[in-house]
């Protein structure tokens, strides 16, 4: 049977949190403003004791068995010492990685017996498929606060502020990995995501029609192939201003690190100039719920929001 | 690709919207032919859900799980085509026009970029090793 919204509201109230090695460098903005949103909305986060790199970009490169072990750690860790049923990632590489982690144990006796090996050398408990949940902090906000209570909580409405909602590739694809996705009423949609935009517009913000929400921003390739990587950004800049956005939301350390990188590069490299601002979501939430610019990190970012929100009245 | 997207730019000019959404369509679809002729495919004249594009996306991403990257693009295109053509007169006609525009230099970046750098989507979209299949130990020595 499935689990009704309460029973999974009620879940969601404290979960593990894995914040992962972005949040504490390049995305610690996303990281601050993550927790002071949560204690805002009454939830709460246990940091994961001890976590370890979920494997990323070059773990996985060298050995993708490797990475599917140091994510199933993770979750070890919460399931096993924890005794969590949760576990929440912000970074959609970690929460990709995880969920990835997730599905190759249920489905792959090689995955299993490598992480079962190296379980066994560095002394951990093996992860079993099915011990936790990983979910993004949308997921936790949309359906451990919903977007009703959320209105309730506004104190200081984002009314005429428009949002261009990007959401990135790794939330959504490769879709086999997110079972939950896709289930019609109430679930996120790989094809059109929408929690992003479901919460910031209960936070009063006016989303513009931005139909890149999830177009490639050649991300991984942004060392080796910079230029192809500066051209898709740009693209979806400038189509977020000609959708008439002001700002665009990101749920990503790497989409939004990406995005700020290539608005500057494409200033230098091509001479084409951008004005739209990069904030977080949750910094956007956090404004919304009386938090100040400060406390949620908006002067740690390297896109200067802080005039768009200024121009709102919201700073 | 340049040659893409200066035909992009005449067909976003055509009028009535129906027409300009016609010609950007047929960019988009020569876009992705391109993709599978460079795979050594004939590219498919069939149509999926009424849109040759939606099969030709189909098509190149035959065993290229990355090629994923563009399924959405692509399908935003065809909704963007329906809206122009369906409802010309719509107050956000000239807006859906410049979308469309956008979203077919989408398609042609990331086709390009993939055909130049064929990894390209393969470490997060597909969740595949970039090196995959690669032998270990095929290591470059150092001059």
């Amino acid at each position: 049977m499935s689990e009704s919204p309460d029973d999974r509201k009620t879940r969601y109230q404290r979960v593990a949190y894995y914040p992962g090695c972005s949040l504490e460098g390049t995305g610690h903005a996303y990281n601050r403003s993550t927790k002071a949103v949560g204690k805002a909305l009454g939830l709460a986060l246990d940091e994961v004791p001890n976590w370890n790199c979920c494997g990323a970009m070059e773990v996985k490169n060298v050995d993708p068995k490797i990475q599917t072990y140091l994510s199933s750690r993770v979750m070890s860790i919460a399931a096993n010492e924890m005794q969590a049923s949760v576990v929440m990632a912000p970074c959609n590489g970690c929460y990709h990685n995880l969920k990835k982690a997730e599905y190759d144990l249920g489905h792959d006796e090689a995955s299993r017996e490598v992480v079962d090996r190296i379980a066994r050398k560095s002394g951990d408990a093996p992860y079993r498929a099915g011990q936790v949940e990983t979910i993004h902090v949308l997921d936790w906000i949309k359906h451990g606060v919903g977007e009703g209570a959320l209105r309730q909580r506004v104190r200081k409405s984002l009314k005429g502020l428009k949002v261009a909602n990007y959401y990135g590739c790794m939330y959504t694809r490769p879709r086999h990995i997110f079972p939950e996705k896709d289930q019609g009423a109430g679930s996120e949609s790989t094809l059109k995501p929408h929690f992003m935009d479901d919460l910031l517009e209960a936070a009063g913000a006016e989303n513009v029609d931005f139909p890149l929400k999830t177009a490639c921003c050649g991300g991984a390739h942004t060392l080796s192939d910079s230029d192809t990587s500066t051209k898709l950004v740009l693209n979806i800049l400038r189509a977020a201003e000609a959708a008439g956005a002001d700002v665009i939301a990101t749920e990503c350390p790497t989409c939004h690190a990406g995005l700020e990188m290539h608005q500057v590069r494409a200033e230098k490299v091509l001479g084409e100039k951008t004005t739209v601002k990069m904030l977080y979501f949750t910094q956007l939430l956090g404004i919304a719920l009386g938090l100040s610019p400060r406390s949620v990190g908006v002067h740690e970012n390297v896109s200067d929001g802080l005039a768009a929100l200024k121009a709102r009245q919201l700073a | 690709m340049s040659d893409a997207d200066d035909r992009l730019c005449a067909a976003a000019q055509l009028e009535p919207p129906a027409s300009a959404a016609r010609a950007m369509l047929d960019v988009a679809e020569d876009v992705l032919a391109r993709w599978v002729v460079a795979r050594g495919e004939a590219p498919t004249d069939a149509t999926r859900e009424g849109f040759r594009l939606l099969a030709l996306h189909r098509q190149g991403a035959q065993d290229v799980p990355s090629f994923n990257a563009c399924r959405e693009t692509c399908r935003e295109i065809a909704y963007h085509f329906n809206l122009l053509s369906s409802e010309p007169d719509d107050p956000a006609t000239a807006q859906r026009r410049r979308m469309m525009t956008m979203l077919v230099r989408h398609l042609e970046l990331f086709v390009g970029g993939k055909l130049e750098v064929e990894g390209l989507g393969e470490f997060c979209c597909a969740s595949r090793p970039l090196r995959a299949g690669r032998d270990p130990d095929d290591v470059p020595s150092r001059p």
